[in-house]
């Protein structure tokens, strides 16, 4: 009896207090907005939205929806934060390792970097590389080639334009490529298990990476035309390049502000998982005579990887949240379009945040999902 | 004499190899030192891309050169060792000397030489070099935004008083040390609280009031984070212990609070308080925008911090909970005295990134229209009178943090090689 009510009264305070704190801020929420004369309502998603955005991945104008602008908002910054977690993944694996490389140039380097970019706010270098080094380069006109045909201007970064037809044929033969290497793969595996015979797997994936595409241009009707940026003045002083896809400087400085933050903790991630694989490891996979790069890839990398891909997926999600900075220099991701501009228009406080709110968490939780279901299956089956 | 071959140098010609090779490296330095440091290309007669290469394709073919195991002398040995090890690593290592020597010259231009101090207005930066005029006339800003300068002592003062109350727990008796964990979690924050807001604030005892929106700098950077982290930390213990709780309501609200905060970007969290947070509240009820952004990012952090504590407690052995159990103590008394000393010992390093993060989060509280650093550059960048230094700006405001961070990471480390226990 004792023991019951003491489990039972902490928890009914907790709840008589939650429920307290909650109806104290939705009776006073009702008040405000009845005094305000808003009603509450997710219906102005559907109103014409009337403001333009600068960067935009799918069509939109002031003439669509709110819905439309927090798409659009939201395909920003997937942009930024898919670009942000390739570039970050590659300089962090790269700098990882040379930490541990026996060069002592080489480690201290590394180290150097890693001491630099982690112990500096990352809005500071959002606002480092939009304001004052963005700032430094040449105008259109004075630009000079990079790579033969792309400019880097104060403007943004000018590529040559793709122009695709039959754009989806290349993209199912791409498809189609993948799939039929994975089928292959697993019957390569079936067939080394059953018969001891090794298929050259590598090569066959790669010649159907090459041909199924390339065969798609033969016979799918794919065609693609690369259009180099040319200089065109619109005014007396005012140039810019066609036809070309322009990067704007935003996404530029919040990419290399992000990768390069990020990059440190993921190299951090990577020395880690690679000096937590025993040396004993390594020694006994090359005692069985097992070559250098068999012991790589069958002994070091899978415990490796295990060690490293949980806090790495930390910090893609932590790149992910980052990318939300991006409303500082007025790069048009999510925040910036729907919790800036549209909360500005409407007035909708609690209905705009709590959407945006929503949505971050939704791909937070969707990813941590994902990461325990990896770390169970990848998990050590122990007997 | 033994036969030379260059391609494979052996030791039986040891001294042939090794001079040979120490030269070709020294005139591969001195072609990329000459040519950075005195603008003198010596090679200038060769077509561009040989020019540029021929440093890198010499000074690959000394090490190669030098590149002799057991060599017998002690520091080419301990040379090959480390920066010599294969033509790869040899051609990195040059690499890097190069890039060493060549940005050497334009950064210590940059930074010093052409660099102006002198003066109090824009016109007195000449050089091409930085301008650190600028800096200097704006230091005060910098340092406490927009309070007003002949009131600046009272926030001098203050931060002095709290720095010299911290100290006391290294020089307290063996007898008084048993409080003072009391003293840090309870009396020193009260204390700091009282003098920030009659002394900081003002508004009584013959003080003038000063508006918190008038607060800024690295100053209010250090008040927010203060706060902050005296907090966070107990929000996030009793948070970790709530989620290990068996009480299922506990245990789930602690979960659903922590996954919530966690999934959020602290950005919208600061709009949350600034924009959706005053519909919450009643009408005629008024909270300072800063001490709503310090809760905000209280919370905020708390999550973090829980997930961090959560992970000492389950760290522990059961060993540890059974034998405080068996000893008769309750849940309060087992978890104070027993457990969390413990686990809180093991996270120090996590804690300390918690913290860390905290601090550079800091500038995020511009969105709020609160001025701390980052935000007074951007005021100071756009003032007609100073255009076109925001790089100033922002290097010196880097150094600062950069100065902190790395100062709190040393701090972090030393204090878990202190409490480091063998277990």
């Amino acid at each position: 009896m004792n023991n019951k009510v003491k489990k039972i009264i902490p928890q009914l305070i907790t709840l008589l207090v939650i429920i307290f704190v909650f109806g104290f801020f939705t009776y006073n929420a009702q008040m405000n907005m009845d005094n305000r004369g808003i009603e509450f309502g997710y219906g102005f998603l559907k109103q014409e939205s009337s403001f333009d955005v600068q960067f935009s991945l799918i069509e939109y104008d002031g003439s669509h929806s709110y819905a439309r602008a927090y798409l659009v908002g939201l395909l920003n910054t997937l942009l930024v934060s898919f670009i942000g977690i390739i570039l970050s993944t590659i300089i962090g694996v790269i700098v990882g390792i040379a930490r541990l490389s026996p060069n002592y140039l080489i480690k201290n380097t590394a180290a150097f970097y890693v001491e630099f970019f982690r112990n500096i706010p990352l809005l500071l270098q959002i606002f480092f590389w939009y304001f004052a080094a963005l700032r430094a380069l040449p105008l259109p006109q004075d630009a000079e080639a990079w790579f033969g045909s792309t400019y880097m201007t104060i403007k943004g970064y000018y590529v040559p334009l793709f122009v695709w037809n039959n754009l989806d044929v290349f993209l199912y033969s791409i498809l189609a490529a993948i799939i039929s290497i994975l089928i292959i793969r697993s019957y390569a595996k079936k067939i080394q298990e059953n018969e001891g015979k090794q298929l050259p797997v590598l090569y066959i994936s790669l010649g159907l990476l090459i041909l199924l595409p390339l065969l798609s241009f033969v016979i799918g009707g794919v065609n693609l035309e690369i259009k180099t940026p040319v200089l065109k003045q619109l005014s007396a002083t005012g140039f810019i390049f066609e036809p070309a896809l322009s990067l704007p400087p935003e996404l530029i400085a919040l990419v290399l502000a992000l990768s390069l933050y990020t990059a440190t903790f993921i190299a951090e991630c990577v020395r880690a998982g690679i000096q937590g694989v025993s040396k004993g490891q390594k020694e006994a996979a090359a005692s069985i005579g097992l070559t250098p790069r068999q012991v790589l890839k069958l002994v070091i990398m899978p415990q490796a990887l295990r060690i490293i891909i949980p806090p790495t997926t930390n910090q893609y999600l932590n790149l992910t949240k980052n990318s939300s900075l991006a409303a500082a220099i007025a790069y048009p991701d999510l925040v910036l379009v729907f919790a800036g501009t549209a909360l500005m228009q409407t007035g909708r406080a609690i209905e705009i945040v709590s959407i945006t709110m929503l949505t971050y968490l939704s791909i937070s939780l969707a990813i941590s999902a994902l990461m325990n279901w990896y770390n169970k299956k990848i998990a050590i089956k122990e007997k | 004499m033994n036969k030379l071959n260059f391609l494979k140098p052996d030791k039986n010609n040891l001294y042939v190899y090794v001079y040979t090779g120490s030269v070709l490296l020294f005139i591969s330095i001195f072609d990329v030192f000459l040519s950075s440091f005195f603008n003198i290309n010596v090679t200038s007669y060769l077509p561009g891309p040989v020019s540029l290469l021929l440093p890198l394709i010499v000074g690959l073919f000394g090490l190669h050169l030098i590149r002799i195991e057991f060599s017998g002398l002690k520091y080419l040995d301990l040379l090959n060792k480390n920066i010599n090890t294969s033509n790869f690593n040899g051609a990195l290592t040059l690499l890097i000397i190069f890039v060493i020597i060549m940005a050497t010259p334009p950064s210590l231009s940059w930074f010093i030489f052409d660099a102006n101090i002198a003066g109090d207005t824009k016109e007195a930066c000449t050089g091409s070099g930085a301008c650190w005029t600028y800096i200097k006339v704006w230091l005060r800003r910098f340092m406490y935004g927009m309070y007003p300068n002949e009131l600046q002592w009272r926030i001098n003062v203050s931060f002095i008083i709290l720095i010299a109350l911290a100290f006391v727990g290294y020089f307290s008796g063996e007898k008084l040390k048993k409080f003072l964990t009391l003293y840090y979690v309870i009396i020193y924050p009260i204390i700091a609280y009282i003098l920030i807001y009659y002394l900081i604030s003002g508004g009584s005892f013959g003080l003038e009031w000063v508006e918190t929106g008038a607060w800024g700098g690295l100053s209010l950077t250090f008040i927010v984070s203060f706060f902050c982290l005296i907090f966070c930390f107990p929000i996030g213990m009793l948070l970790a212990l709530g989620r290990r709780s068996n009480l299922p309501t506990i245990k789930y609200f602690s979960v659903g609070f922590i996954e919530f905060w966690r999934g959020v970007p602290l950005i919208t969290v600061l709009f949350m308080s600034s924009v959706m947070f005053p519909m919450f509240l009643p009408e005629d009820f008024f909270m300072d925008k800063l001490v709503r952004v310090i809760i905000a990012i209280s919370l905020f952090e708390a999550a973090y911090v829980a997930e961090v504590i959560r992970g000492g407690l389950q760290a522990l052995p059961r060993g540890q909970y059974d034998a405080a159990k068996s000893l008769g103590m309750g849940y309060w008394k087992m978890h104070i005295f027993v457990i969390l000393p413990q686990a809180l010992k093991l996270v120090i390093p996590g804690i300390a990134n918690t913290f860390l993060a905290l601090v550079k989060d800091t500038p995020l509280i511009f969105v709020v229209g609160l001025m701390e650093i980052a935000g007074m550059l951007g005021l100071a960048k756009t003032n007609p009178k100073w255009l076109g230094f925001a790089m100033e700006g922002y290097v010196f405001a880097a150094i600062i943090f950069w100065i902190i961070c790395y100062a709190m990471s040393k701090y972090s480390y030393n204090l878990e090689l202190k409490y480091k226990t063998e277990r």
